[in-house]
C-alpha cells in the first residue's frame, strides 16, 4: 500500500497513462523507474540493486518532496480506545454480576448529591445501592452518601475534569457490589468533559436544575446527545423563576430527540416516583440475561 | 479542559506504537478530529506541545485534519451535512437527525525515525 496516501496496490498509477481514479502524486516518484536513462545531474537517487531508479526505494516506501525518509506509519487509532477498553471491562463485569450502572452528570449545584441522597433513600430495601463519588477534591460527598447507609467510595481527580474508565474499574473493584446491584457514579461537576468518557455506564443521566438557564443543552450540546435521560431538577423552584421548562425540553430534543425527560424535586420528593419507575425498568434491562433475572419481580 | 488527558492518551498510543513497530522518535503526528467530538482543537494543540515535551515526540509536528460533520435527516430521508449537534436539518428544518459523522478522535498516521 502507498504510505502517502493509502491507496492499494491496485490503483498505483504510471503518470500520463490515464488510469480512471486519476491518482497522481505529481513529480513524487510514486512509480518505479526502471527505464535506464543516463543521469549525469548531480542530485542525489536511490538506486535499487539492478541499478533501476527508484524514489519510492527509502523507508516510507514512497517519497514526497520536501519531505525526508522516516517512515510514515498508518494508525486509524482511536485516541480514547484505551479508555474505552477499560469502559468494556466494567460493562462485562456488570452484565457478569446483573448490576445496573448510572453514571449522573451535570454542571456543579445542580443538586446531584441530594439527588442521590434522597434516590438511595427511596430505594430502600428494593434495591442495593452503591455509589461512586468523583470530585476535583474532598470527600464530603462521599460522606453525605454514606450518611444513608450505601457504601459510597470518592475518587478525586485532583486536576483531572472527568471519571475514567479506568478509575471507575478500580473503585468498583473495592466497592465489591453483589449481583443485581445499582451502581450510581456521579460524575464531576462538568458538562462538557465527561461527555467523551464511556465508564461502562448502561446509561448516562443528566441532571438540569430550573435555576440554570433553559439554553444548557443546546450550550452543551454533548453531554445531551451523549444521555438517555434528562432529570430537570429542584422543580419546587420554579414558581419563583423565570425559567422555561418546555423550553429547556424542546433545547434537549433538539440536540437529542429520543432524550427522556423527567421533572423532579429532590427537595420535596415531587417526581421522584417517576425517577424511581425509570430505575426499575432500566433495572430490569441489566438483569435479562442473568440468572437473578429469572426471579419474579 | 479534557484536551490534556487526550494528549497523554495519544502520548500513550505512541509509546505502545513505538514497541510494536520498532521506533525512537516521532517527527510528525496527523490527527483526524471531528466537529462533533467535543475538542477544543486550540487547546489540544496547547497541550500536545507541553504533554510531548521531553518525550519521544518532543518537539513533534501536530497536522489535524477537521473532518465534517454529518447527519441522517429522517424527514428528508437523506444524509445532509451540519455543524454541530443542535442544528436543525438545512433542508427542512427538522430535528429529527441522527448523528452520522464528525465524532473522529483518531491518529490517522505518524512520520518516525
Amino acid at each position: 500500500m502507498c504510505t502517502v496516501c493509502g491507496c492499494g496496490e491496485g490503483e498505483v498509477q504510471i503518470e500520463g497513462k490515464g488510469k480512471a481514479h486519476g491518482h497522481h502524486h505529481h513529480g513524487d516518484g510514486h512509480h518505479h523507474h526502471d527505464h535506464g536513462h543516463d543521469h549525469d545531474h548531480g542530485h542525489h537517487h536511490h538506486h535499487g540493486d539492478d541499478g533501476a531508479l527508484d524514489y519510492g526505494a527509502g523507508e516510507a516506501g514512497a517519497a514526497v518532496p520536501g519531505m525526508s525518509q522516516s517512515r510514515m506509519i498508518q494508525l486509524e487509532h482511536d485516541i480514547l480506545s484505551k479508555n474505552n477498553a477499560y469502559a468494556a471491562e466494567n460493562r462485562a463485569f456488570f452484565a457478569d454480576h446483573g448490576i445496573l450502572a448510572l453514571n449522573l452528570v451535570s454542571s456543579p449545584g445542580s443538586g446531584k448529591t441530594s439527588l442521590l441522597v434522597k434516590t438511595i433513600e427511596m430505594l430502600g430495601e428494593r434495591l442495593k445501592s452503591y455509589v461512586v463519588e468523583g470530585d476535583q477534591q474532598t470527600s464530603a460527598d462521599a460522606e453525605r452518601i454514606r450518611a444513608t447507609g450505601a457504601p459510597a467510595i470518592q475518587i478525586n481527580t485532583g486536576k483531572g475534569c472527568h471519571l475514567d474508565g479506568h478509575m471507575v474499574g478500580h473503585a468498583v473493584e473495592h466497592l465489591a457490589p453483589q449481583d443485581g446491584a445499582v451502581v450510581f457514579i456521579e460524575n464531576v461537576g462538568n458538562l462538557v468533559c465527561p461527555a467523551a468518557f464511556d465508564l461502562g455506564e448502561a446509561h448516562k443521566v443528566a441532571i438540569l436544575s430550573v435555576t440554570e438557564g433553559e439554553d444548557k443543552p443546546i450550550k452543551y450540546p454533548d453531554m445531551f446527545a451523549a444521555s438517555d435521560l434528562v432529570l430537570v431538577n429542584k422543580t419546587d423552584l420554579l414558581p419563583y423563576l423565570d425559567f422555561d421548562v418546555d423550553e429547556a425540553i424542546a433545547n434537549a430534543r433538539k440536540v437529542n430527540p429520543a432524550i427522556k425527560v423527567l421533572k423532579v424535586s429532590a427537595r420535596t420528593g415531587e417526581g421522584m416516583d417517576a425517577w424511581i419507575v425509570w430505575i426499575m425498568a432500566a433495572r430490569g434491562m441489566a438483569l435479562a440475561g442473568h440468572p437473578l433475572g429469572t426471579a419474579a419481580e | 479542559m479534557h484536551e490534556m488527558s487526550i494528549c497523554e492518551s495519544i502520548l500513550n498510543v505512541l509509546k505502545d506504537q513505538a514497541r510494536e513497530q520498532n521506533f525512537d522518535s516521532v517527527k510528525r503526528v496527523c490527527l483526524e478530529i471531528g466537529p462533533l467530538s467535543g475538542v477544543e482543537i486550540e487547546a489540544l494543540r496547547f497541550g500536545f506541545d507541553v504533554v510531548m515535551r521531553d518525550s519521544i515526540a518532543d518537539g513533534a509536528t501536530l497536522d489535524i485534519i477537521e473532518t465534517e460533520a454529518a447527519a441522517f435527516c429522517f424527514a428528508c430521508g437523506k444524509p445532509v451535512i451540519i455543524t454541530a449537534r443542535y442544528e436543525p436539518c438545512p433542508k427542512c428544518g427538522s430535528h429529527q437527525l441522527q448523528v452520522t459523522g464528525g465524532e473522529e478522535l483518531r491518529i490517522k498516521e505518524l512520520e518516525v525515525n
